[in-house]
């Protein structure tokens, strides 16, 4: 790979990498059982410097910002590249919010530049929020020839053929600004530098190398910061490649395995589980022999890997199952979420080998990472080389907040000097997640300390963010809360909110008003729903400003309800 | 041509029987993450058997932010 210890800037790095290696495949594209591209570094930057020139010539400058918003494809890389060499600040937004809410984050991040794909696009066209979009300069992928596309022009025709100038960034400089949640009242854009994620990928590629010949498959949103990194800055800065898949469907990823020959996968828990469902099937569909036979492979594979993976060994006796994946691939990794240890060991006991760690956007992606010196599928592994852990007010069992410093961690959040200071403290990151570190040097996680939870698709929600689809409920006043922080539970599965809610004059909640909480509740997207209703008979501590203090609320329903009162809908 | 009645009621036919659930249970305003018990990996799953009833073809994006039946009858419809 690239020492990219020399580089100051992404821009630069990605630079070199197509310069190093311009016949080796960098991107394939594949939709279904469709090839749409496949292009060398050459070619890669043959598309992506006069879409720079373009850019240049309508004023892009140094720390321009500009939005990516596209599922993941060709375009989305190469537009990226284009931002970097430009001197650009990225801004990757998540495809699967709602336009409106895009609209917003669009507008906080204050870019000029918007690149988007047509259905993405025509979906913001129809929303009130669109009026006052600013973004200067729109580029719109893959239009059908006659779409109205609103002022904006078409990417694939947006090109200058004069020479583009690389504008040069130093490592503090931000890179990218992405939202890590709050779509809601308060956006969390974390601000990240050049300094983060090259330092991030160094640390990464030190476990997990990539080299030429390295077939990534490439699933996960880009616009999250794993995939950014696995998927995007770590295979280009080794000249490996990166396969685009443009569906989710499982039998498509089944199939993307064998037909790309994948070497890595990051994945988020539920698509773990469902491989895993997938394989526990097929092996239950065995003959009684069959099985018996596989059994007794997996239980000599366990036998001699326990101190340490072998994955030629491993590939060897379970020669079928890792045919099933392609024959070449040597690990997962998973995030996004909490992983069950379970699931986890299922795939290490198959010879398969699952990078489970922990980490969030604030921290530049993974803080610890599974070392397999020797596997635990018990905990979050180690800090990666260059981070420091450190556990905050342990209690007896020595579990406590978890605390981060390295080169890896944000700047800070864009506007928000406030939420700055309250979360890096000292140069420490605080996460709001609780564990420990046990006598070997592994993180365990413990559950959180901060109001919010974690999908199995790997997205935060937060819960001030889901109190505006109640807005004008006839009720005095509601709240909502992670079930977990109401009621403390070490765990990190099976996460829930719950509205919490405050009748007029302390009346039972009528048929009426909770069938409404119910129909708003529909409304929502399935990751974003309460799991139930609390009834409340008491003010809400307010402060001064009338907001309400969740900290004395939530100590208040603590006192005086129990988990078992909330009434599921 | 099916009216978009047809094509909800064949949406639920196929959802009961993919999902082995008594057909008499689901109704198109349900939520079909709640209705069937089904993570969002499952509704994709449903898609493709979708897909291969209508002869269509549905990009994922088409089922993002659709929960309940009747508008992933009516996103089925405008394909036909």
């Amino acid at each position: 790979m690239l020492d990219l210890s020399k580089f100051q800037s992404l821009g630069e790095a990605l630079r070199a990498a197509l310069e190093r290696w311009p016949n080796e495949v960098c991107l394939i594209e594949a939709d279904r059982e469709r090839e749409n591209t496949r292009i060398t570094y050459r070619q890669f930057k043959d598309s992506a410097l006069p879409l720079a020139s373009a850019m240049q010539r309508d004023g892009f400058q140094n720390g321009t910002r500009a939005a990516i918003l596209m599922t993941n494809q060709s375009k989305w890389l190469i537009s990226a590249y284009a931002i970097f060499f430009s001197g650009g600040v990225l801004v990757p937004l998540d495809y699967k919010l709602p336009a409106d809410e895009q609209l917003r984050l669009l507008a906080h991040s204050s870019a000029e530049f918007l690149v988007v794909e047509y259905h993405l696009w025509r979906a913001m066209m129809q929303t009130a929020e669109f009026k006052s979009m600013r973004a200067r300069v729109v580029l719109v992928t893959e239009a059908p020839a006659k779409a109205d596309l609103g002022g904006a022009e078409r990417w694939e025709e947006y090109r200058d053929p004069s020479e583009p100038t690389f504008v040069p960034r130093t490592r503090k400089d931000a890179a990218c600004i992405v939202y890590s949640s709050g779509t809601g009242g308060r956006p969390k854009g974390c601000v990240l530098t050049h300094e983060n994620y090259l330092e991030q990928c160094i640390a990464l590629t030190s476990l997990y190398p990539f080299w030429p010949g390295v077939h990534y498959l490439s699933i996960l949103p880009t616009n999250h910061a794993i995939d950014f990194m696995v998927g995007f800055i770590g295979p280009f800065t080794c000249g490996a490649t990166v396969v685009h898949l443009r569906t989710l469907r499982p039998e498509f990823i089944r199939e993307a395995f064998t037909r790309y020959k994948i070497t890595y996968m990051a994945l988020v828990p539920l698509i773990l589980k469902n491989l895993e469902r997938g394989l526990r099937q097929r092996f239950a569909e065995l003959s009684p022999g069959k099985r018996r036979v596989l059994n007794a492979l997996v239980r000599v594979n366990k036998a001699l890997t326990k101190n340490k993976p072998n994955l030629n060994l491993s590939r060897t006796l379970l020669k079928q199952v890792h045919q099933a994946f392609g024959g070449e691939l040597r690990a997962f990794f998973v995030g996004g979420a909490f992983t069950e240890p379970s699931t986890l060991q299922f795939f290490y006991d198959m010879g398969i080998q699952v990078g489970n760690g922990y980490g969030c956007t604030e921290a530049g992606t993974a803080i610890t990472l599974n070392d397999f010196k020797p596997f635990r599928a018990d905990t979050a592994g180690k800090p990666l080389p260059g981070m420091e852990v450190k556990i905050n007010n342990p209690d007896t069992e020595g579990v406590g907040e978890v605390t981060v410093r390295s080169k890896t961690v944000m700047s800070h959040y864009l506007d928000d000097p406030e939420m700055t200071a309250e979360t890096i403290v000292d140069g420490w990151l605080i996460t709001g997640d609780l564990g420990r570190i046990d006598s070997s040097g592994h993180l365990q996680l413990m559950g959180r300390k901060k109001n919010m939870i974690v999908t199995e698709e790997g997205k935060n929600i937060y819960p001030e963010d889901i109190e505006r689809y109640f807005e004008g409920l006839p009720v005095k006043e509601f709240c909502v809360f992670a079930a977990n922080y109401l009621w403390p539970a070490r765990t990190m599965v099976g996460e829930q909110l719950v509205l919490v809610v405050h009748s007029e004059n302390e009346r039972p909640l009528t048929p009426e008003i909770i069938a409404e909480i119910g129909e708003r509740n529909r409304h929502l997207a399935n990751f974003k729903r309460v799991s139930g209703y609390l009834e409340w008979n008491r003010d809400f501590p307010l402060t001064a400003s009338m907001k309400i203090k969740r900290l004395v609320l939530a100590e208040q329903i603590r006192a005086d309800r129990e988990r078992s009162q909330v009434v599921a809908l | 041509m099916k009216t978009l009645d047809q094509t909800t009621d064949e949406v639920l036919n196929l959802a009961a029987q993919h999902f082995k659930v008594p057909r008499d249970k689901l109704n198109s305003g349900d939520d079909f993450f709640k209705t069937l018990g089904i993570n969002s990996l499952q509704a994709l799953d449903l898609l493709t058997r979708l897909e291969q009833h209508f002869s269509i073809e549905l990009p994922d994006y088409e089922l993002q932010d659709v929960s309940d039946f009747r508008t992933l009858a009516e996103r089925i419809q405008s394909r036909l």
